[in-house]
């Protein structure tokens, strides 16, 4: 569909995880330099120039694994370590989020609206930082230039495109279920009343004109909802008010966040229909592209490093990673960043397992399907 | 007017597509068949009247050189014929015809997509049978494509290319109310809500370009009926315009978000309308040939609670009976009038 939709969906799941990193990083007490220092470098690498050129490039979406890969290698660019449950529980609550203001836009135009929500928080995070506020200006330059000509059946593309996305994806987050902006059952509330979008009136009006054009007839009809008026618009600049709310930051220290995993759609086979290929090497190629320009900080002495846990308690986030059902597992690919043969190895062992030919898991580089990937490597 | 009849319950749920329903009434075997698109395939099922029996089928995406395609299908329709029923799937990679079971395919055209990808998507949208022995398939380039089908067989032929729009189709529709006098025998729309009004035949002719006024347009479903077209915009409205003049009928503030489905129930003149919003209306049209005026009346409102409605279409010519699937949702729903 759209080959437009990849940086909108990253920068804004991004977004998401900054907030609830920030989030659990204050809960858990994490000294201040530290929690500064994990925030600037995860979006120093979010930002990187060679990496966002590869993200801004005209292509189809990832599938689901591939974009989780990619939030993986994300959330360890710093000295913070995530636990498998913990990461789980993160892509979670990011991607139900996101899916959340895709779905309640009220024009599909507002997707951008919702990501320079996101870019203002990020901008706020990193504000006494000068070398990454930069780039994250240059950011919302490439954002303006590439989004804001786009007419709005176009958006409407992206957004289907971001929909088929999430679809089937019904995860319940207890602060949407607190805050009843979702169903026991995992769905959405779509209120019919509120504001309607800038640029749509109030439904309840019947014009009919004569032949020379004249209004001949009105009528009234009774909507079924209770709409109060139009939304303004909202500024599509570097700054400015947005006026849409979403996209802007709703956890706060007092308001842990947690998921349920129960309840949701027998139908979230879905991502095994779509590629019958876990991996293709395409996208795989695409993937080391975009992952070779983000640049990984070395694990490090383990006095700087610091574990962060999504869940309130060490057990229950042991339970967490022994209880979630299969079919919500996030098969990681997971490659190491470190520059040695012994890594390189492995990587073609794991493309190997990827690929339709069941060939030499540790072939030499003669094999021409890692080639590309393992140039890239090598770089990092 | 109506009330909520027993769901079907489909293999998948429906995708964020526009018209993502289609209907295919069967008289002689008392059965009726829906499509719903799901991301690459399409969900097909059969219900016979009686209640008591339901078939499935899905049907994926095909791909050339691929054996199974992940390319996403955009619009799955039937095209009747007078001689034949025609299940056509629109794609990003190309169009797929089937008997109308889904149980044969009987065509496969692909698109010219680019060796490197664009900024521009390709796929193919809109779907309509024209007259006896057409059936045109808009593309998001803008063009349109006219297929000759064969009373029976596959010896389909594209019989030419249409190129008015200069934006991606949205939909298309036909003159659906068998009166053999209308001029106009098709209406297609595009992504910045211009509509292009045509006569059939041999070669195509264009007989009316409606422009759209306004800047953020986007028309998203259009019917054709007893020459009036019928058209839904992404802001909520609907228009009635006199198809060869492009006169503009009447104009209802109709929903408060993007309209996705239109359907006209010929024999009654009912209307449906079906939004994100989560309404399903259902309207009344009037034609007074004398004044050459055309009245819009709403007669009936339906929620669907926390559903965007992506599909919506009466079960039937006189519209006793409608159909609506939404994103996420795994049924279809259906409202017989009481």
């Amino acid at each position: 569909m759209s080959s437009r939709t990849l940086p909108l969906l990253f920068i804004n799941l991004g977004g998401e995880m900054l907030y609830i990193l920030d989030q659990r990083l204050r809960a858990q007490n994490i000294p201040a330099d530290k929690a500064k220092k994990v925030m600037n470098d995860i979006i120093t690498t979010m930002f990187n120039k060679k990496f966002l050129e590869e993200l801004f490039k005209p292509q189809e979406l990832y599938s689901k694994k591939a974009l989780r890969t990619v939030f993986d290698r994300l959330a360890h660019a710093s000295i913070m370590r995530l636990n498998q449950a913990s990461m789980d529980k993160l892509y979670d609550l990011m991607t139900m989020a996101f899916k959340y203001q895709v779905l309640l836009c009220p024009r599909a135009k507002d997707i951008l609206l919702v990501s320079f929500n996101h870019m203002d928080a990020i901008k706020d995070f990193v504000k006494d930082t000068p070398s990454v506020l930069s780039q994250v200006d240059e950011t919302y330059r490439q954002l303006i230039e590439m989004y804001t000509p786009l007419s709005s059946g176009e958006f409407q593309l992206i957004r289907q495109t971001l929909l088929i996305f999430f679809q089937d994806m019904h995860i319940r987050v207890s602060i949407f279920l607190k805050d009843k902006v979702q169903n026991s059952n995992g769905r959405f509330v779509l209120p019919i009343s509120g504001p309607v979008p800038h640029g749509t009136h109030i439904p309840g009006l019947i014009r009919m004109f004569s032949c020379n054009g004249e209004e001949v007839k009105r009528l009234q009809f009774r909507n079924g909802g209770n709409y109060t008026g139009v939304l303004r618009e909202g500024s599509f600049e570097m700054f400015g008010e947005r006026v849409i709310k979403l996209g802007t930051n709703m956890y706060s220290v007092s308001r842990p966040v947690e998921t349920h995993m129960s309840g949701t759609s027998k139908n979230s086979a879905t991502e095994r229909t779509i590629s019958p290929n876990p991996l293709a090497k395409e996208e795989l190629n695409m993937l080391a592209r975009l992952m070779g320009g983000m640049e990984v900080q070395k694990p490090g002495n383990a006095d700087s490093g610091f574990r962060v846990n999504l869940f309130a308690t060490d057990e229950e986030e042991e339970e967490a990673l022994i209880s979630r059902p299969d079919e919500f597992s996030y098969d990681v690919i997971k490659i190491q960043a470190t520059k040695n043969q012994q890594a390189n190895a492995e990587l073609v062992k794991i493309m190997g397992d990827f690929t339709e030919e069941a060939g030499e898991p540790c072939s030499s580089s003669a094999n021409s399907k890692g080639d590309d990937l393992l140039a890239m490597m090598d770089g990092l | 007017m109506y009330h909520k009849e027993k769901s079907i319950q489909m293999k998948s749920s429906a995708s964020a597509l526009y018209n993502n329903l289609s209907v295919l009434r069967i008289a002689p075997r008392s059965l009726t068949y829906f499509t719903v698109v799901h991301a690459n395939m399409v969900n097909m099922v059969s219900a016979s009247w009686d209640g008591l029996n339901y078939s499935h089928r899905q049907l994926q995406s095909k791909e050339a050189n691929v054996a199974t395609s992940s390319s996403l299908i955009m619009q799955a329709a039937w095209c009747v014929l007078p001689s034949r029923d025609i299940l056509v799937l629109t794609s990003q990679k190309g169009i797929q015809m089937y008997e109308s079971d889904g149980s044969i395919m009987v065509y496969w055209h692909a698109l010219d997509t680019p060796e490197t990808q664009t900024a521009q998507a390709v796929f193919a949208r809109g779907i309509a049978a024209v007259r006896e022995k057409y059936i045109c398939v808009g593309i998001s380039s803008g063009s349109m494509l006219v297929f000759d089908v064969p009373i029976k067989g596959s010896n389909i032929t594209l019989s030419e290319v249409l190129e008015e729009h200069k934006e991606s189709i949205t939909d298309l529709a036909s003159e659906c109310s068998g009166s053999l006098e209308c001029i106009a025998d098709m209406v297609s729309a595009d992504d910045s809500g211009n509509l292009c009004v045509w006569k059939s035949g041999e070669d195509f002719q264009l007989l009316n370009k409606i422009p759209d006024k306004a800047i953020e347009a986007f028309c998203s479903s259009v019917k054709l009926w007893k020459g009036t077209v019928v058209a839904g915009y992404g802001t909520g409205q609907i228009r009635l315009y006199e198809a060869v003049t492009g006169i503009v009928h009447a104009e209802v503030n109709a929903h408060a978000r993007w309209i996705y489905s239109l359907d006209i129930a010929p024999f009654s003149g009912l209307l449906l309308s079906a939004a994100e919003d989560s309404l399903v209306r259902v309207w009344h049209l009037t034609m007074t040939p004398e004044t050459n005026s055309v009245e819009i009346v709403h007669m009936y409102n339906e929620c669907v609670t926390d559903t965007q409605i992506c599909g919506a279409k009466f079960c039937d010519g006189d519209g006793y009976a409608f159909a609506v699937t939404g994103y996420d949702l795994s049924e279809i729903i259906r409202y017989t009038q009481v």
